[in-house]
């Protein structure tokens, strides 16, 4: 095992154990600071697979905007400071289904990929994805940024009930 | 990768170190006399001598400060999440430290037989960096608000996660511009990119300008310069510590060292911010016009003078706007932020992007007026004949507002007064009235 694939191990235990700490602990603020660390620990595999622009946007846009949004919404309504007794539920069959799909998932990769070598491709510049996205995969990237502008357009019809039906 | 940041990650360790050392030395000092100097400012402005006591004209009066802080009790509130607490403030220095990694200082210089460039790190996408780290840091502010567990902290974070998360789109969109004018997002190359002189021709006369991108890009320059303000919390943006409103905002729980490490964060983002626009609007290190006549003025330690004179003049900038503007509302301030200045980027984003189409391509003359023509045609057809608005103003009701007041009949929310007449609340009627019946009955 090189460096990159010890980190790269490293980095996705964080990760895996982070998340698991985002659903089972009982303090709200903290199961954002939980996901906080999640992304971070996914950047940083995106940073070992060379990656570098993924890895930074993903901080950029994640960990610094849409976390912070979350935690935002959450200290605007109720963020009670110490456990909430509320934020219980049934553990088992979520534990269950949760790591079933994700051991599933592990299954179907390692099946697949078990006697492929993939070589790395170039390094993830912002030259290459730039290309890359509008390009080949043009359509895709347009129909998403469709679909986001649906949404939030969606949302503020939701939230005002002055332009909604006159 | 680019053959030109090959230079970089080549250093022996103790040259790594002693970057790292430079950097943080730098902040530090930067950080101590920017106290000073903006004390001194603001109070030169208001017509007072300022601190003057400690040291040669009281230099030496923030570190006695520090000093004074380090000692003072460190209290931790009774209802604070105490983890969280003593996190944030080493989130917030962390991140503003982190930034100023790959900002570069100067070209390549020689330190004992090794050369090297006089800049911790480079990396392609070196300003994500910068960016990224400065969106962290709120991080810092919003968990030491809250976990403070009291009201004004937890106001202030809210006000500061809002504007600097709203002030960052703007930030981020201005940059986009010198990305694509550079073709680079690395600190070093953007500096480079800013190396040549620029021929203007302007109605006839040929004008030479520098190749900053503060002349060549002004919108995104300005655009910059205000969300840079608004991103630092600074005024008239200071909105999260307004005194009056706020005791002192997220850090109002906070004492001794921790509420030191909030200080210098402040301060260390203001320097960066300042070191951020000197690299993408000022040429970075580069000796401004009279003196880039010199030949040596760009070559060993020289820049490192030229580039802390361009932050030293942004961060005079900065103390000025406090000296000078008054707060604004927050209203206002946020309106101002979405509505004016983001639309504002990315009409000049895609304006900027025509411009570069038509450059690049060999259009005749008749094509070229119609691809500039076309689209002011277009916009000047749109605000002619876009409907009034003027009417929905002057009528202060709204739709569906019923006389009592209400929004969807009577299981609807009230809406507030919107022709600017209080009515007189319901509780001062009934004391009004128990007084008056009060004194009629001692008169009969």
């Amino acid at each position: 095992m090189t460096t990159a694939d010890l980190l790269l191990v490293a980095l996705g235990a964080v990760a895996v154990g982070a998340g698991v700490l985002v659903v089972s602990t009982r303090h709200i603020v903290r199961a954002g600071l939980w996901l906080v660390v999640n992304l971070l620990a996914v950047a940083g595999c995106y940073l070992v697979l060379a990656a570098e622009l993924v890895a930074w946007v993903q901080v950029l846009l994640y960990v610094g905007a849409v976390v912070v949004l979350l935690l935002f919404a959450v200290m605007l309504t109720r963020a009670p400071i110490g456990a909430s007794d509320d934020l219980d539920r049934p553990r088992w069959p979520g534990a269950l289904i949760g790591g079933g799909a994700g051991l599933g998932l592990a299954a179907l990769f390692v099946s697949g990929y078990r006697w492929s070598r993939v070589d790395l491709p170039s390094p993830g510049t912002a030259t290459a994805l730039g290309e890359q996205i509008f390009t080949a995969w043009v359509l895709p990237f347009e129909v998403v940024g469709v679909l986001l502008l649906a949404a939030l357009i969606g949302a503020i019809v939701v939230s005002r009930p002055d332009i909604g039906s006159r | 990768m680019d053959d030109k940041l090959t230079q970089f990650g080549q250093d022996v360790w103790w040259l790594v170190l002693a970057k790292v050392l430079l950097v943080f030395v730098f902040l530090v000092l930067m950080t101590l006399f920017a106290i000073w100097y903006e004390r001194r400012v603001v109070a030169r402005m208001q017509v007072r001598p300022g601190p003057n006591r400690v040291g040669p004209a009281g230099l030496l009066q923030s570190l006695a400060d520090g000093l004074k802080l380090a000692f003072k009790e460190d209290i931790m509130p009774k209802m604070a999440d105490k983890a969280v607490f003593f996190i944030a403030p080493v989130i917030s220095t962390t991140c503003a430290f982190t930034a100023f990694a790959v900002i570069p200082f100067g070209p390549t210089v020689s330190v004992f037989g090794e050369k090297t460039p006089i800049q911790l790190t480079d990396v392609p996408v070196a300003v994500l960096l910068v960016l990224a780290c400065s969106s962290m840091g709120i991080y810092g502010i919003v968990l030491g608000g809250w976990a403070s567990g009291s009201t004004y902290p937890l106001l202030g974070g809210l006000r500061s996660s809002a504007q600097m998360i709203s002030y960052e789109v703007a930030m981020g969109l201005s940059i986009v511009a010198v990305f694509m004018t550079a073709g680079t997002m690395s600190t070093s190359q953007i500096v480079d990119a800013q190396k040549d002189t620029q021929t203007l021709t302007l109605g006839g006369f040929d004008l030479t300008v520098p190749g900053w991108y503060a002349f060549l890009l002004i919108p995104s320059f300005l655009i910059y310069a205000i969300a840079a303000v608004g991103e630092t919390n600074r005024a008239p943006f200071d909105l999260p510590e307004a005194e009056s409103e706020l005791v002192g905002g997220f850090h109002t729980e906070y004492s001794s060292l921790k509420f030191a490490l909030f200080f210098l964060a402040e301060y260390i983002n203001m320097v960066t911010v300042s070191g951020l626009a000197t690299t993408l609007f000022l040429g970075g290190w580069r000796a401004p016009w009279p003196i880039s006549l010199w030949d040596g003025a760009n070559q060993g330690w020289w820049p490192l003078l030229w580039f802390t004179i361009k932050v030293l003049l942004l961060l005079f900038v900065f103390v000025w706007l406090r000296g000078t503007l008054p707060r604004l509302r927050y209203d206002q301030f946020m309106r101002f932020g979405w509505k004016v200045l983001i639309p504002l980027s990315l009409l000049w984003i895609l304006t900027l992007a025509g411009i570069r189409v038509v450059q690049g391509s060999d259009l005749t003359v008749q094509a070229r007026l119609a691809v500039v023509g076309g689209p002011i045609l277009v916009a000047l057809a749109i605000w002619m004949f876009w409907p009034d608005k003027r009417k929905a103003i002057e009528d202060p009701g709204v739709h569906g507002v019923d006389a009592a007041g209400r929004i969807g009949g009577t299981e609807g929310f009230p809406v507030p007064p919107l022709n600017l007449e209080v009515p007189v609340s319901p509780r001062a009627q009934r004391v009004l009235g128990e007084r008056e019946t009060v004194s009629t009955s001692k008169e009969s």
